[in-house]
């Protein structure tokens, strides 16, 4: 909690709910006649309303990107360090707009919402959801907030899909697309890690074929669990030797001694495992990761990447992060050979860092400054 | 601008499509871009000079020449050019290949180590020459692969490269003379290159 707000927050914010009665026809054929999308907003819009940058969430992200929702607050917003006054996502020059999707936990409707015709929570049976249904909700939402085209749409990892997803579905709305950490499909290894996270969910007694919200319970341990796989591949090695080592938290190795021992990197999983447990709803994970793994931008292009880019009309920044191994820098690299086989504006960097994919949501100067720079040329336009 | 620089936008056809090997803060790539509408990218690897290009809102890719340029496909560029980084790089006949493959043409300057400046320095002092061209110690320089403008010429021909154009710049002084004796009189080596 800060005493005073630092001088380079949003500061405090509140979200904002709109709803929405026009029925979303999803790419899975079926249609949500009836939904709400919480959001958050900072910096303002201009007369022009060409100075506005949508933030695209990632796997557990979260409308609440910057600021305090309050003086108690412990933690602002999960991208505090790239958005608000003078930094990269300058909210002095931009108006920046990040939502919960749909599908989420957070407020926006999903599978812990109320599903109309049943009097129920969706549970499992809410609809399955892929990238391009979020672009068109928030396709909407941007109709509803007066923006007509995005002078950039942003995202990192599963938000970068989605940035993307929003240049081929949305060409002429999208004047910039920044996509880091992110991939254009998800490898074998990743579609691997996503859906062992899925059956420890499934595999809790207390998860009721997904119903678990009408039993009043909650499948803590299998959701628990799926963050703590999550977790360990958005680290990298270094940075889990470097925090916690071989150190143990409680127990000896002493000779003689048959203590249980435990490590400090197991408690910590433990102690993430369990506060997200606490915060997400476990139908969500499985939908989202889903959504992830079906992902695939140039899939209905045959296959053709470069086939796909020729449709997006934005100028491209895309970053990668030197030790991120869940979406390696050549990942990046194919999407930029793509962008330039289509003969697309783009610029690419990548950053020198130890902290795996997380990187993307750390501080780190060089970081800032690519990013920073980027979005500094694109206000005068 | 760099005399280099000068020379070859003369070889760039108006609105031809370029890749830029080394680009540095961008000044050619821009140069081309506002005065020939030339569409490219530039490649670079140091970061304070990848900010420069991101300034200047051009198209500033992140990327190791040394690697090669396996994601660029065949003729896929008018002109691919370097300036003053062959010398920089592990294997620059390699380098030039690719450039040859990616490009329909290319255009490479190097500074001529077979300049008099430098002959002078190494066969007086017995070391090698550092200069303002070349400000680095022997131990310490990016440049680990010079040449003079003579060994250029039998690598192109031992390449089968065919030189379109050649020229030698010289910033200041000795214009006719290195015309005369260019491998002598000349400090920038300007190379303009096809199949």
């Amino acid at each position: 909690m800060p005493d005073v707000l630092p001088p380079d927050s949003v500061g405090i914010v509140t979200p904002q709910t709109l709803h929405f009665s026009e029925p979303l026809l999803l790419a899975c054929g079926k249609t949500l006649t009836d939904y709400q999308l919480v959001y958050e907003t900072y910096g303002q819009l201009n007369a022009k309303k060409n100075n506005a940058i949508l933030i695209c969430h990632a796997l557990s992200g979260h409308h609440h990107a910057a600021g305090y929702h309050s003086m108690s607050d412990k933690r602002p917003g999960w991208w505090d360090a790239y958005i608000g006054p003078g930094k990269p996502i300058d909210t002095n020059k931009f108006f920046v707009v990040s939502l919960n999707n749909i599908g989420g936990c957070h407020g926006s409707t999903g599978p812990s919402s109320i599903n109309p015709e049943t009097g129920k929570p969706w549970g499992p049976d809410f609809p399955k959801l892929r990238v391009r249904d979020w672009v068109h909700s928030q396709a909407r939402l941007a109709d509803k907030l007066g923006i007509e085209v995005w002078a950039a749409v942003i995202g990192g990892s599963l938000g970068g899909m989605q940035a993307m997803r929003w240049t081929l579905e949305y060409p002429e709305r999208v004047r910039h697309c920044a996509v880091i950490a992110s991939a254009m499909k998800l490898s074998a290894q990743n579609i691997a890690f996503n859906e062992t996270a899925r059956q420890a969910i499934i595999s809790d007694p207390n998860f009721c074929d997904g119903r678990y919200l009408e039993q009043n319970t909650i499948p803590r341990n299998g959701l628990s669990v799926a963050r703590m796989i999550g977790h360990i591949t958005y680290l990298s090695d270094h940075d889990m030797g470097e925090k916690f080592g071989r150190d143990l938290r409680s127990g000896s190795f002493d000779i003689g001694s048959d203590q249980e021992v435990e490590f400090q990197i197991e408690s910590y999983l433990r102690y993430q495992g369990g506060n997200f447990a606490k915060q997400f709803d476990a139908n969500s994970y499985l939908l989202i990761t889903k959504a992830l793994d079906y992902f695939d931008l140039a899939r209905e292009y045959g296959d053709d990447a470069i086939a796909a880019f020729q449709n997006a009309q934005a100028k491209f920044l895309v970053i990668s992060f030197s030790t991120d191994w869940r979406f390696a820098p050549e990942r990046s690299h194919e999407i930029v050979s793509a962008l330039i086989g289509a003969n697309k504006s783009v610029t690419y960097a990548e950053i020198e860092s130890k902290s795996g994919h997380d990187a993307f949501l750390l501080p780190d100067e060089r970081y800032q400054q690519v990013f920073g720079r980027y979005l500094a040329g694109i206000v005068t336009e | 601008m760099r005399i280099d620089l000068n020379e070859i936008q003369n070889w760039i056809k108006q609105g031809s499509r370029i890749l830029d090997l080394g680009c540095g803060d961008g000044t050619l790539l821009k140069f081309l871009n506002d005065n020939k509408q030339t569409q490219g990218y530039g490649l670079e690897i140091d970061a304070a000079q990848i900010n420069l290009c991101i300034d200047k809102g051009l198209n500033v890719i992140e990327q190791n020449l040394d690697r090669g340029l396996g994601n660029f496909a065949d003729n896929s560029f008018d002109t691919v050019l370097m300036t003053q980084a062959l010398q920089t790089l592990h294997f620059p006949h390699l380098v030039l290949d690719e450039m040859l493959r990616v490009g329909k043409e290319c255009i490479v300057t190097f500074p001529n180590f077979g300049h008099w400046k430098a002959r002078f320095h190494l066969f007086t002092r017995g070391r090698m020459p550092v200069s303002d061209l070349l400000p680095y110690e022997w131990y310490d320089t990016p440049n680990i692969h010079f040449c003079t403008f003579k060994d250029f010429e039998v690598l192109c021909r031992e390449r089968n490269y065919k030189v379109i154009n050649r020229q030698v710049v010289n910033e200041q002084s000795g214009q006719l003379l290195k015309d005369a004796l260019p491998n002598l009189f000349g400090e920038t080596a300007i190379y303009h290159l096809s199949k």
